[in-house]
């Protein structure tokens, strides 16, 4: 299997404090890797590393086959970052926004509607301002953006969060169809239960490092 | 994807947002207008207003660019799309170039209404070489404006206090634009009996400075927004 993350030893410094103490992790392609473990643990930097956004101060590797110091605009053009914000303009209706993104990779209107479509964004919701959408309804149109920016590599920080049952489960069945499609996924969650069953791997994130903690399943 | 067309892309959307929210067309705007009517007020005599219009004018541009470029940049950063941006690797040139061109569109509409309203409020009266040559300065001073709103805009946008952080930042720093528009616009007007010919040396300042940032912010918007 070819490895998608391949980090070695990264050590990265936020604000002045180490984020990442020397983590060594590897990510295959194909794969739902979820990162466990508390609050400050490292698991946000680890997924920032990956998207290219936080530099390594010592360390190396590789992320979809690009290195990790010298390739990170390369890096960041093929990975999709979900975060605790959802990177919508909040003026601009659903179908505004995810055109937007579609135009800053070349995608086609087909490909703008099917992941309208697919996210459940089509009909009355496409012409709905993303400040009037539902915390969850903001995550699908996250979500359908960066199915348009075909990103390669899903790295979802906390995705579930302040997401009801229903939101959850829409999420879940996105992520199963993007594995399908052949992205890979890193994942950091506190719910355990609902993202261990998606994850074929699971890993522990504590003090800035990663501890293998489930082997492929 | 052209750097052409992210540019494109980038300036549709953020005018989309400015039609979605008409902020400048309910707010910017008309506070702009009441600048100059509260100039009017303050100085209330004809021959003073005609002969500070120009300064007037450029003022009240200044002062609502502050307000545009806040709200260019609080868009970006009310949900995290700046950083999804730059998460999704688009290229920071076309990004500045293409907030730029926003900005400059909306800049370009409040210029218009200041120079009309100057014209109904204040008395001016150009010659017809004047009003070309008041064209081609807000079209100078426009560019120039623009490319270093959007660069100070985005040096603010992730520090802490930026509301009053940008107005101390930006506002020394167009200082050349305020002085070059003002002299240009004063020939362009005929204002203490300046002639059209005294405007154009201003109108070089203006492509100079626009040159300079224009350079300078493609050169340094990324480095910026990825700090």
């Amino acid at each position: 299997m070819t490895n998608v993350v391949e980090l070695r030893g990264v050590v990265a410094v936020l604000g002045g404090f180490p984020a990442l103490a020397g983590v060594d992790l590897t990510v295959g392609r194909g794969e739902v890797l979820l990162l466990q473990g508390p609050n400050g643990a490292g698991k946000t930097s680890v997924l920032r590393v990956c998207a290219g956004l936080l530099p390594v101060e010592r360390g190396g590797g590789s992320i979809l086959g690009m290195d990790i110091t010298a390739q990170r605009d390369s890096i960041r053009s093929r990975v999709g970052l979900l975060g605790h914000t959802n990177g919508l303009y909040l003026d601009l209706t659903v179908a505004q926004n995810i055109r937007f993104w579609a135009s800053t990779v070349g995608a086609s209107r087909d490909e703008v509607s099917a992941a309208m479509q697919r996210m459940g964004l089509d009909g009355r919701l496409a012409s709905v301002k993303a400040d009037r959408l539902s915390a969850g309804q903001r995550r699908r149109c996250a979500l359908a953006s960066m199915i348009v920016r075909r990103a390669e590599l899903w790295l979802l920080d906390e995705p579930h969060a302040g997401l009801d049952a229903a939101g959850r489960d829409e999420i879940d069945s996105v992520l199963r169809d993007a594995v399908a499609a052949g992205a890979t996924v890193v994942v950091s969650s506190h719910e355990l239960e609902r993202a261990g069953a998606l994850a074929t791997r699971v890993v522990t994130v504590d003090g800035g490092t990663v501890r293998d903690g489930g082997g492929a399943r | 994807m052209t750097r052409g067309s992210v540019v494109r892309a980038v300036a549709r959307k953020d005018l989309a947002v400015e039609m979605g929210s008409r902020v400048v067309i309910n707010q910017v705007a008309p506070f702009a207008l009441v600048v100059m009517v509260m100039f009017a007020f303050a100085l209330d005599n004809e021959g003073i207003l005609s002969r500070v219009a120009p300064g007037l004018v450029w003022l009240a541009t200044l002062f609502s660019m502050l307000v545009v470029v806040q709200r260019s940049f609080a868009v970006e950063s009310a949900d995290g799309a700046l950083d999804a941006l730059r998460v999704a690797g688009v290229d920071p040139v076309a990004i500045f170039l293409g907030k730029s061109v926003a900005l400059m569109v909306q800049l370009f509409a409040l210029e218009v209404l200041l120079v009309c309203t100057a014209f109904v409020l204040y008395g001016v009266e150009p010659s017809p070489a004047g009003w070309a040559e008041a064209f081609v300065t807000m079209v100078a001073a426009t560019v120039g404006l623009g490319f270093v709103g959007t660069l100070y805009g985005g040096l603010a946008a992730g520090a802490r206090g930026r509301e009053t952080l940008l107005p101390l930042l930006l506002l020394p720093v167009v200082a050349p634009v305020l002085i070059g528009a003002t002299r240009a616009t004063e020939a362009a007007f005929g204002s203490g009996g300046a002639s059209v010919s005294e405007g154009w040396p201003w109108i070089g300042l203006l492509a100079v400075f626009a040159v300079l940032f224009g350079a300078a912010g493609s050169a340094a918007f990324g480095p910026l927004v990825d700090e």
